[in-house]
């Protein structure tokens, strides 16, 4: 299998190539140093959606502590969505994450505006404006799932600095894995809070039952956090981080559950042998759902990575999982400029 | 409970079964079995026993929510049942009058004689059998076949007669008679003891989670000492009672509102009378 060199002079382009049966593309950064500002303002958001209760209860705990700052850096702790979270309910009238493309945050609201839409322009103001040199340096989103991911770090395009984080915790973490699913969505069209701040990802834990908090849960997200932040006051004394290879999952596309042609409701369930497999390499023939009559349907495609299988959520969105093709991604050395 | 082995309990034949799904609109295994079975009931009928499959709470299943006002499952009170005011009360109370309606009423001769009240949890509990009544002879030996005919995989009975902690649900509706014979019979019971919160602050939110040794750990011995919950900030508080109890409903997301952690339980054996049709 031949690797696929790019070299990535705007790591924001990405060039996909449907090369036959290759699992593993390569992307080089820029092979020179890269160096970055000083990080001076960090956020921590939770309750982004209401039910999702780790980076809420994170959120509450260090403002009852009063976590404002890490080193030098100032650290902003943001409870996101807190009608939902009072609700115990994903979003009140529209998903919040999915409100920041730049068309929604440059519409002007109206009276009859939705509530999340009218709460994405605040988180806006308070940690962008999006795309500026005002946003919050680094923003981290804390998200659960039903699904069996683990601790996910979303990136929702290349970040050197965010992955760099990522390869840090990775190494450092008393626990595993700790994984990088990389989605490619150009910043104008990117819809999720994190998009918001300069360089922002989000952290996905699961499996969670929505509307429960789990204390193995919540301690794997704190001891990442605890991470983070020893990341970013390294960072700004002047440590510099090698360059090196980091393995992501790319996410490439998503698959819907069987429906019903005339009522829409679904028809089949995930297949046991799916079922909380997420990042188990899938093959054609494998079985993907099971009917509620009891037969097997199943996966026809190229060989793929599923995530976010059996996400709540998704449900209404149409998803019943993910699919990815593993990637490498080269990253070069970074550190603060001087 | 004292019972002759050598006469049997009497109970007229069982006609009229329902099977209930959507009591709670977001527990889905009910949803789906029921909405399958009233396009096609096939698999529930048997020949001397009329079955009906039903949706108890049509609004909460199309939200995908718990309830819409009130839980359902806590509506069958008789104050409920005998209010006045129609589409002025609260959406669930108005479902229990017409469940009542069609499937009971509630303690006459008119009643179903059996309802399954199909539920999803949170916690890792398996499959769980709930009793109501500890002197339910037909209900215990139901229980006892399900279980023997499951075996080996497990099906627990939880028996929830605590004059306090027990609750009017939907399923108590019905009565309960009987069809062949069945002797004698001890069943193993899991009887509710006491309902433990999470400890919280003056604003009543929640300062600390189901410890990480307690958690998935329905039906496992709990002992004094054994840490119980962790806080926030990382401290252990054990369990402090007097003996070993057997906890479940551990974690249970629609319980945080109605000040619950998880149930204590201690093991008992019942004894069931021998049954015949009369």
């Amino acid at each position: 299998m031949d690797p696929l060199d790019h070299e990535l002079q705007n790591p924001n382009e990405i060039i996909s190539h449907s090369a036959p049966a290759d699992l593993s593309r390569q992307i080089n950064g820029c092979m020179e140093h890269v160096s970055f500002p000083p990080l001076s303002r960090f956020a921590v958001c939770g309750g982004t959606h209401g039910n999702e209760m780790t980076g809420v209860y994170v959120v509450r705990e260090m403002k009852k502590k009063n976590v404002d700052k890490v080193g030098r850096v100032s650290v902003m702790t943001v409870l996101s969505n807190p009608e939902a979270v009072h609700l115990c309910r994903r979003y009140v009238e529209t998903d919040l994450n999915r409100c920041f493309t730049d068309a929604l945050l440059s519409a002007p609201l109206t009276a009859s505006s939705p509530h999340e839409m009218k709460r994405a322009h605040e988180l806006n103001a308070l940690l962008g404006p999006k795309g500026s040199q005002q946003a919050v340096n680094l923003l981290c989103d804390i998200h659960n799932t039903t699904a069996n991911m683990g601790v996910c770090f979303i990136f929702y395009h290349f970040d050197w600095l965010a992955l760099h984080i990522y390869r840090y915790v990775q190494s450092k973490i008393s626990f595993g894995p700790v994984r990088a699913i990389q989605f490619h969505t150009p910043l104008p069209e990117a819809y999720s809070l994190e998009s918001v701040s300069q360089n922002g990802f989000a952290l996905e834990v699961g499996p969670q039952p929505t509307g429960v908090v789990r204390a193995d849960i919540y301690n794997m997200t704190t001891e990442t956090l605890d991470l983070i932040m020893e990341w970013i006051e390294k960072f700004n004394s002047g440590t510099v981080f090698e360059g090196g290879d980091v393995e992501a999952f790319s996410q490439t596309r998503a698959l819907d559950y069987p429906r019903d042609p005339t009522t829409d409701e679904i028809t089949a369930a995930i297949h046991p042998q799916l079922q909380d497999n997420d990042f188990k390499l899938l093959r054609a023939g494998d079985p993907i759902f099971q009917s509620f009559t009891g037969e097997a349907v199943k996966y026809e495609g190229e060989e793929a990575y599923p995530f976010f299988v059996n996400e709540c959520a998704y449900y209404e969105k149409k998803v019943a999982f993910q699919l990815a093709q593993k990637i490498t991604i080269r990253l070069p050395s970074i550190s603060v400029k001087n | 409970m004292s019972s002759s082995y050598n006469s049997s309990a009497r109970f007229n034949e069982a006609r009229r079964v329902a099977i209930f799904g959507g009591t709670h609109g977001n527990e889905m295994s009910g949803v789906t079995l029921v909405n399958l079975w009233m396009k096609n009931g096939a698999e529930i009928q048997r020949k001397t026993v009329d079955t009906k499959p039903f949706i108890t709470n049509p609004r909460a299943v199309e939200k995908c929510a718990r309830y819409v006002d009130t839980d359902l499952n806590r509506a069958f009170t008789p104050e409920n049942l005998s209010a006045s005011g129609g589409k002025e009360l609260p959406y669930e109370v108005q479902r229990a009058q017409e469940i009542n309606r069609l499937f009971g009423p509630k303690g006459s001769p008119e009643a179903y004689d059996v309802i399954f009240d199909l539920h999803n949890t949170t916690s890792n509990m398996g499959c769980t059998l709930i009793l109501e009544n500890s002197k339910d002879h037909f209900n215990l030996q139901m229980m006892n076949y399900i279980k023997k005919s499951m075996a080996p995989a497990s099906c627990l009975v939880l028996l929830n007669e605590h004059p306090l902690l027990k609750y009017s649900t939907s399923r108590s509706v019905a009565k309960h008679p009987v069809g062949m014979e069945f002797p004698s019979c001890t069943v193993e019971v899991f009887r509710v003891s006491e309902r433990v919160d999470y400890p919280r602050d003056a604003n009543g939110n929640i300062i600390a989670m189901v410890h990480p040794n307690l958690q998935d750990c329905d039906w496992e011995p709990l002992n004094p000492g054994d840490p119980m919950f962790q806080t926030f900030d990382g401290k252990t508080i054990p369990y402090q009672g007097t003996g070993t109890v057997y906890p479940t409903f551990i974690n249970e997301a629609a319980y945080y509102e109605k000040q619950q952690a998880f149930v204590t339980t201690r093991r008992e054996t019942l004894v069931a009378s021998a049954i015949r049709k009369a």
